[in-house]
């Protein structure tokens, strides 16, 4: 894998999330959004700002942001 | 990251039961967090809890863990702590567990002043039995028990807690969860009784009956209407008005239940010695 690419910092276990809406009604710039079950998608992964609310809210611990601030 | 943390899961359980959106996985992941940030040994922490959704949470978590009788949690571990005063023991319970059935076990451990970390989930409801209404309800809040609103005043919990002994006290809530990670370790440093009411959401069955919107309009609820005790010293009275002060409310010291225990016990064997 080229370390030129940036990975996304998001990593989303869709086996545990369960479409309850909070991490994408939540995050401030839209980065997440919701499948026709309404699972977590990315939608902009390149807007996230690793403000890491998604994942301190998600009660499901299916979302993790790497990086930014020490959640 | 979740990765930082994994080891306090039993994550072959994982998923929980819990509904999508209910706010019990957030404050679980507080606990474990403060669990972590004190460095407490995994292997001589405890965690107890009663009956109820949010009492379902030891069966997620990798210590040695007692899931108990409703209402009985604290007494349970109460037997814990006084067996082995070493180890560090927390307790999960419900509103209903621990002010309804388990109110008299509660204000019992508050006045010996044992050294137990009891954090309460308070979703304002019996979640597990299917929305019947709490001592912890809001006055005019409905239940399947209240559908005309409920006529009763609800506990003020943490207040009860005070005058009943305890020595640190605090409140929280699933949507400030660093604030809510920093209250429960500083209780974990009290040498005493410490209590955490961690305002839940429930969007089942108190959300639903109550026309709550969704998951995650409750959690916004507890951000517009939470303020911390210590902004809320700098503010104006108007400011404050209807909020819910959140933060360490209560820190005093006073004679620890197994320390003083202990004391008998060692003037016992002195005696014996001497003899
Ligand atoms: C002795 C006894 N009485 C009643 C019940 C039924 N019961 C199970 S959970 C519960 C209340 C749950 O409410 P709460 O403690 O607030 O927890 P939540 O489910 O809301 O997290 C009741 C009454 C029981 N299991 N045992
Ligand atoms: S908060 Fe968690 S469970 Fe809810 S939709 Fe987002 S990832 Fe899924
Ligand atoms: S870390 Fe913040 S910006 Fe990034 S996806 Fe999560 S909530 Fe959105
Ligand atoms: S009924 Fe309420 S408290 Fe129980 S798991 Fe569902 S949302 Fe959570």
């Amino acid at each position: 894998m080229s370390s030129a690419v940036e990975q996304p910092p998001i990593q989303i276990n869709l086996a545990w999330c369960k479409g309850c809406g909070i991490c994408y009604t939540l995050c401030p710039t839209k980065v997440l959004g919701a499948d026709e079950l309404g699972k977590v998608t990315l939608t902009q992964p390149k807007k996230c700002t690793k403000c890491k609310i998604c994942e301190n809210h998600c009660p499901d611990f299916a979302i993790s942001v790497s990086g930014g601030k020490k959640s | 990251m979740f990765a930082e943390i994994e080891q306090y899961f039993r994550t072959n359980r994982l998923p929980h039961i819990w509904c999508p959106g209910c706010s019990n996985g957030i404050i679980v992941k507080s606990i474990v967090e403060a669990i972590q940030k004190a460095g407490l040994d995994q292997d001589k922490t405890v965690i107890v809890s009663g009956i109820g959704c949010s009492s379902r949470a030891t069966g997620y978590l990798n210590f040695d863990t007692l899931h108990t009788t409703h209402g009985r949690a604290i007494a349970f571990a109460t037997g814990v702590k006084v067996a082995n005063p070493e180890l560090n023991v927390f307790v999960i319970t419900g509103d209903g567990d621990c002010t309804s059935i388990g109110g008299n076990h509660f204000i019992h451990a508050a006045r010996r002043n044992i050294d137990l970390n009891v954090i309460l989930f308070n979703n304002n409801i019996y979640g597990m039995t299917g929305g019947q209404y709490s001592p912890m309800s809001p006055t005019g809040a409905k239940g399947t028990t209240a559908p005309y609103g409920n006529i009763e005043r609800p506990f003020d919990i943490c207040n009860l807690a005070i005058g009943a002994g305890a020595t640190y006290v605090a409140r929280g809530n699933s949507f400030h969860t660093h604030q809510l990670t920093d209250i429960i370790h500083a209780g974990i440093a009290n040498k005493g009784f410490s209590f955490v009411e961690a305002l839940a959401a429930c969007p089942i069955y108190y959300g639903r009956k109550n026309k709550q919107g969704s998951a995650a309009d409750m959690l916004k609820w507890q951000k517009d209407h939470c303020l911390s005790k210590e902004a809320a010293d700098r503010l104006p009275l108007e400011k404050k008005e209807g909020k819910i002060l959140t933060g360490v409310l209560h820190n005093v010291s006073a004679p620890e239940y197994t320390e003083q225990y202990d004391k008998i016990i060692s003037r016992f064997k002195e005696a014996n010695s001497n003899a």
